[in-house]
């Protein structure tokens, strides 16, 4: 279980005939007669409105509920079979609130569980290390902090960085991002895409927002009030081809524009922008820009991060380019961010083109709407690049 | 007491400081024995009404019954059956500390938020684990208050156990005192009691402080 | 065994109920005692409280007050009073006892009226100034009923504390229930030392029932039950 890196590959789930209900007998079914079968390495979004039981289900794969009827297996073996805190120690789990234990450090709480299987202590420590700075934070800044001092970005990092210490092949994440407010969300999420692209973990994940089980999931099964399995299926074939009227009015009329949210910005062929640097001569760019026949070059810093616009107009004089010169209004935008976001966000902002950066914020390309509409043209139904 | 007399007889402090060292040493004495002991019992006591909620009622019933009966009373009951000692004192020191340490630490340990619960349990601490790494260090903060305020508390009841022959600060303030009419050793025996209790509440301050690093973290 | 039985006598005898030493006579001494000194305590305290509470000045002064009052030996508070008195020429007995049981009731009430007060929910204030309400409607319309179980809390817990320095004050050559306490140390008497121990009980549990009944009774319906606080002075 200890390695270097966290390994590829998770444990396929198999939920069969799955039912779940709290109080006496002739009492409503939570979870109802639920058979789901989750492949290994995929990640599984479990979305419905409240009362539909998702999160219910996804307590009964760890045993934090116990089914009333109905099997539940983890690679074959069934999960019963095993002492419970022994399972839950093999399987990653992470909370709304997080759950952060107040009275340890980053590092502690992140050793938490390889400390309960009694890792040597380099180990641990090497451990926490690598996992901090997978999930962002600095182990040498963040590893001696309390959860107290942490914003609540923060907060959600260690908790994943937690459920991943013992390099379990599952894990459980119920509304993870839910806490946290939509922009930060939305990096947290492709973090976590970018992350599950390296580990390749079984996910089971839980959410009641249908856009978020569209974009992080590999396949979604869509539950209904009453504990009932609705669809399961890709998000591409859900909204192309909605089982039920349940489930049509769940993913919402826009579903077309939801398509959009299936492929992503880097499925598309980034332009290549006419980029200048800080301290560049005025005049030279001026001409590189009739040269180029372009209006606007874009203006990147020492680090290759972009600082704004910069428009032939303005280019009057000879001096050397600073900051001030740069217009910004191009919203940056991320490999993993999908077509549907990056369009929501061009179309409300000044400059309609999108520089796309890296993790380190450094340029990458351009993309515009034309460019998009360009590929929801061009794609039948079921068929759209990288869904 | 004539009024001629000065109010607090200087001369005699000074020459009684020895003996007024023993007698707090003592008075120090008797308050950890009831403390330590009182902590003993409630602690466990706490932690089995935690799990067991129906018991609450009942015990804090008896715990609070005991906190009110007044401390002489008290000791004319036991007398007869514990006789006019040390024991019957720290018997009844010893209720009297019962019931806020078992409110304080029940309160503390129900104070821990749930979520913080449910991750140590989907994440594989076993019930004893969790009780031991998550909820009692959460509960230490109240923990410390409850021991605190039995601290002092006791603290100012050991005085009253001078009634059935037993010493501490209370000899001073009774048999040396009030007995004979002395003010000066009502009074120093009084403030020493005062003080006492002070240093003894700030001891436990800081205690607390030191031991929840984690309470005074700021977000950056 | 034997010994209830002994204990039974005494409270038997009827010569018990008669007289200067009986037990009606001792017992309304007692109760007198405490009621008077209860009831100056709350003259002093109520006002001191009020002021504190309402205004939010002076917490220092609050819990320093409240501090104090825990870690007072009640002994020392009959012995340092004493000395004063006798000074004065006022004697021995009732004059100290009572001036020592008012001291004792203050503090509790003060710090539980302070508190009571200071934890009415500042968007209830808000609201009332914002409809026009002065400082005393205030007080008396939203803050005081929401604070009142949290302060009746406080003259439960100096009630108790004034009845069991009382009992102490029988050293002190007052009345009292104490006086079958002491008298039944002196004497070895442990029928009489028991018994005079069992009425004190009682009166202490009797003060207590009838406060929780008040606290109770002064619970704003609608408001959620907050939890009795642990009383700031000890019973002596």
């Amino acid at each position: 279980m200890s390695s270097a890196t966290p390994s590829a590959g998770g444990a396929a789930v198999s939920l069969e005939h799955v039912s779940k209900r709290f109080g006496p007998p002739g009492g409503a079914l939570v979870v109802n007669d639920l058979s789901l079968e989750i492949g290994a390495g995929e990640v599984c979004v479990l979305v419905g409105p409240s009362g539909c039981g998702k999160t219910t289900t996804m307590r009964m794969i760890n045993r934090l509920v116990e089914p009333t009827a109905g099997r539940i297996t983890i690679d074959g073996d069934d999960v019963a079979g095993l002492p419970a805190v022994e399972l839950r120690r093999r399987i990653g789990y992470v909370i709304q609130q997080v759950g952060l234990f107040p009275h340890l450090t980053v590092a502690e709480n992140v050793g938490v569980v390889p400390r309960l299987l009694r890792w040597p202590d380099a180990q641990i420590r090497s451990r926490v290390n690598e996992l901090l700075a997978l999930v962002g934070l600095e182990p040498g800044d963040f590893g001696a902090r309390y959860p107290a001092a942490l914003s609540g970005g923060e907060r959600q990092r260690v908790g994943v960085a937690r459920a991943l210490a013992a390099d379990p092949p599952v894990m459980l994440l119920d509304e993870p991002f839910g806490a946290v407010d939509p922009i930060r969300r939305e990096r947290l999420q492709n973090e976590f895409l970018r992350l599950q692209a390296q580990v390749r973990k079984t996910v089971v994940f839980v959410t009641h927002d249908v856009d978020e089980a569209i974009k992080m999931g590999d396949r979604i099964a869509i539950l209904a009030p009453g504990g009932v399995l609705a669809q399961v299926d890709t998000p591409d074939a859900i909204l192309a081809a909605p089982a039920s009227r349940f489930v049509e009015h769940f993913v919402g009329a826009d579903r077309g524009l939801k398509r959009l949210s299936l492929a992503r910005v880097r499925d598309l062929t980034l332009g290549a922008p006419l980029t200048a640097r800080l301290r560049d001569a005025a005049p030279a760019l001026r001409q590189r820009l009739a040269a180029g026949g372009v209006e606007y070059a874009l203006l990147l810093d020492d680090q290759d991060r972009p600082l704004g616009w910069i428009g032939a107009a303005e280019l009057t004089d000879d001096r050397l380019l600073g900051e001030a010169d740069a217009t910004p209004g191009s919203p940056l935008l991320q490999p993993e961010t999908t077509l549907r976001d990056a369009l929501s966000v061009m179309l409300g902002s000044a400059v309609q083109l999108g520089v796309v950066v890296d993790e380190r914020d450094r340029v990458l390309g351009l993309i515009s709407v034309d460019a998009i509409s360009a590929v929801i043209q061009a794609s039948p139904p079921g068929q759209l690049p990288g869904a | 007491m004539r009024p001629e007399e000065e109010f607090i007889r200087w001369d005699w402090l000074a020459r009684n400081l020895d003996m007024l060292a023993f007698r707090l040493g003592e008075h120090m004495l008797i308050t950890l024995v009831a403390v330590v002991v009182g902590f003993a019992i409630a602690f466990p006591v706490a932690l089995l009404i935690y799990r067991r909620r129906r018991l609450i009622g009942p015990i804090l019933g008896l715990a609070g019954a005991l906190y009110v009966i007044p401390s002489l009373a008290l000791f004319g009951l036991l007398i007869p059956i514990t006789g006019i000692s040390l024991l019957t004192a720290e018997i009844a020191l010893v209720s009297y500390t019962l019931l806020i340490l078992v409110r304080n630490t029940l309160i503390g340990l129900d104070g821990v938020s749930p979520e913080v619960l449910d991750a140590a349990d989907g994440l594989g601490l076993s019930a004893h684990q969790r009780l031991w790494r998550v909820e009692l260090p959460l509960a230490v903060p109240l923990i410390v208050t409850g021991l605190r305020l039995a601290t002092v508390t006791t603290i100012g009841l050991v005085a009253v156990t001078a009634l059935i022959g037993q010493g501490g600060l209370g000899f001073v303030i009774l048999t040396l005192g009030i007995d004979r009419f002395f003010a000066t050793a009502i009074y120093a025996g009084s403030l020493l009691s005062v003080l006492l209790a002070v240093v003894a509440d700030l001891g436990f301050v800081w205690l607390q402080r030191r031991l929840t690093p984690w309470s005074r973290a700021q977000v950056a | 065994m034997e010994f209830i039985g002994e204990v039974a006598a005494w409270f038997g005898d009827p010569a018990h109920w008669a007289g200067r030493d009986g037990i009606p006579v001792r017992l309304l001494e007692h109760v007198e005692l405490s009621g008077a000194a209860l009831l100056a305590g709350l003259l002093i305290a109520v006002p001191i409280g009020l002021v504190i509470g309402h205004t939010g000045r002076g917490a220092l002064v609050a819990i320093s007050i409240a501090n104090i009052g825990r870690a007072l030996p009640s002994v020392g508070v009959l012995g340092m009073v004493l000395p004063l008195t006798l000074r004065a020429g006022w004697g021995l007995g009732l004059v100290p006892t009572l001036i020592a049981l008012t001291v004792l009731a203050i503090p509790p009430v003060v710090s539980n009226l302070h508190t009571g007060l200071r934890e009415v929910d500042r968007d209830l204030v808000e609201a009332g100034r914002g409809m026009g309400m002065s400082g005393p409607q205030l007080l008396w319309r939203v803050e005081l009923p929401i604070a009142l179980p949290v302060a009746l809390a406080g003259v439960r817990t100096a009630a108790v504390q004034v009845i069991a320095t009382a009992t102490i004050g029988a050293i002190l050559s007052t009345g009292g229930l104490g006086r079958y306490i002491i008298d039944g140390i002196a004497a070895q008497n442990q029928p009489k030392m028991v018994a005079g121990a069992l009425l004190v009980m009682l009166l202490a549990l009797a003060s207590e029932g009838l406060f929780a009944g008040l606290q109770r009774l002064a619970r704003p319906p609608g408001l959620r039950a907050s939890d009795a606080r642990v009383p700031a002075a000890s019973a002596a």
